[in-house]
């Protein structure tokens, strides 16, 4: 029910608050979503779009962090000894 | 897709498996609130794959599946009457009311439409001005900004003839109930991704002080939910109580402030009863005075119905995380996805749901790993 899915804008239209709108690319799918609740939004940005509303931007910087520390996360680690810090 | 398909690599989950099981000294048992994340973990096989470090139970965030009965029969009772369009989540339409469901309503004749987002609900008013159109607006936090947003875009539009039938609930009180259960087995949460994007961290900080819990905010795929385990575990090896953001590409510290503040406009919050878990004070949301000319119970008067739960189900128990649903009896048997006895059978998110689709005894394969 909380599902929301990663998408790109195409285009923004409209510059009332409680109705703007964007194109938003899904993959190949593109379907318009509301703006109303991220107004700093622009084209090009990733968004997460729930029931045809945005609630945030995705910061790109912080979606690498991930793996960046998978990466360097060390196997062999001992019982309940953490080997690497966990990102905040 | 972009910032989905990365987030399920099979090494890298692999890697994080191993890591969860070198770090655990002991079993811990943590409760994912959403029922995406249920959803996720079922189908990743990531419960069997943490087996038996981790001990993964499965919280009240399916907002179909605590949707109290008394609701489903208002909705029922709306859908039925003429001359009324009864617009809801396709969730909505198999939950069983006290005599039937909405999509029994929709055979006999009943217009009832399947939305996706809450402002179609607004354009069908527009599109329509003879008919009413009542909106079923359910959900957590996630969902009730763009209820809202409704709302007002149909003040704006000067439209009267659409109106809310409200039944939304709020995290944080029911995860305050659940560890106030002196049966409570849970010793750190998963918190719900999308549920903070809007609402942010702050109210869940008490509650970890309090009940000495750590609670990881956590996003939606395997690796996201691998890596929100190994905050909470490493937290409770080192016995810390603290709020984590895992899912920090998309959750701020301070969440949405702009679909707060239209939330908040919209809606205060009131008492609300909870499938399996009662009336928690403050839990849910009603439309405050000013907007009350859009409270559907008010606009066509609606009876109070009773609520009841078929006493054969378990649904309760296994909303509070004290049972699977392979546990009960009723499970794959006299209650099915086709024929549902509770609604955490009903949503796909649910619990017993994701467990039929994932985890029946044909299907259940112990994984090689780690």
């Amino acid at each position: 029910m909380c599902l929301a899915v990663p998408g790109q804008i195409e285009s923004i239209h409209g510059n009332e608050p409680l109705t703007r709108m964007a194109r938003v690319n899904f993959g190949g799918v593109v379907r318009d979503a509301s703006l109303a609740f991220i107004p700093e939004a622009k084209p090009g940005d990733f968004i997460i779009v729930h029931v045809g509303c945005a609630l945030s931007v995705i910061d790109q910087a912080e979606a690498q962090k991930i793996f960046q520390w998978i990466h360097e996360m060390q196997d062999g680690a001992s019982k309940g000894r953490p080997s690497n810090e966990i990102p905040g | 897709m972009k910032f989905l398909d990365e987030y399920r690599s099979v090494p890298m989950a692999k890697k994080l498996v191993r890591q969860i099981h070198q770090r655990t000294s002991r079993t811990w048992t943590l409760m994912e609130m959403c029922g995406g994340q249920t959803h996720a973990i079922m189908k990743a096989g990531l419960d069997d794959l943490l087996s038996p470090c981790i001990r993964l139970v499965h919280g009240p965030g399916c907002p179909v599946c605590v949707t109290p009965m008394h609701v489903v029969d208002e909705a029922l009772d709306l859908a039925s009457r003429p001359g009324l369009v009864f617009a809801s989540f396709g969730d909505m339409l198999r939950v069983p009311g006290s005599h039937g469901d909405l999509r029994g309503v929709k055979a006999a004749g009943g217009d009832v439409r399947v939305v996706y987002c809450p402002l179609e609900a607004v354009k069908m008013a527009i599109q329509n001005p003879s008919l009413e159109v009542v909106f079923f607006g359910i959900g957590f936090e996630t969902t009730a900004p763009a209820t809202a947003l409704a709302v007002l875009q149909a003040r704006q539009a000067g439209i009267r003839n659409f109106s809310l039938l409200v039944s939304h609930v709020l995290v944080p009180p029911a995860i305050e109930t659940l560890l106030a259960d002196p049966d409570c087995t849970i010793q750190g949460f998963l918190a719900a991704g999308h549920v903070c994007a809007v609402m942010g961290c702050t109210e869940y900080v008490p509650i970890a002080d309090r009940f000495k819990v750590p609670i990881v905010v956590t996003g939606f795929e395997p690796l996201d939910l691998l890596q929100g385990i190994l905050m909470a575990v490493t937290q409770l090896e080192a016995n810390h109580a603290q709020v984590e953001i895992q899912y920090s590409r998309v959750v701020r510290q301070d969440g949405n402030a702009a679909a707060r503040t239209l939330m908040e406009s919209v809606f205060e919050r009131i008492s609300a009863n909870w499938r399996g878990l009662g009336e928690i004070p403050a839990s849910g949301l009603g439309l405050r005075a000013e907007f009350s000319a859009f409270d559907a119970r008010k606009k066509f008067r609606l009876q109070k119905f009773e609520d009841f739960d078929p006493v054969e189900c378990i649904s309760g128990l296994i909303l509070r995380g004290l049972r699977k649903p392979v546990e009960c009896p009723c499970f794959g048997a006299s209650c099915t996805p086709e024929f549902p006895l509770g609604a955490t059978m009903v949503s796909e998110e649910g619990a017993c749901a994701a467990y039929y689709r994932y985890r029946t005894p044909s299907t259940s394969v112990p994984h090689p790993l780690p």
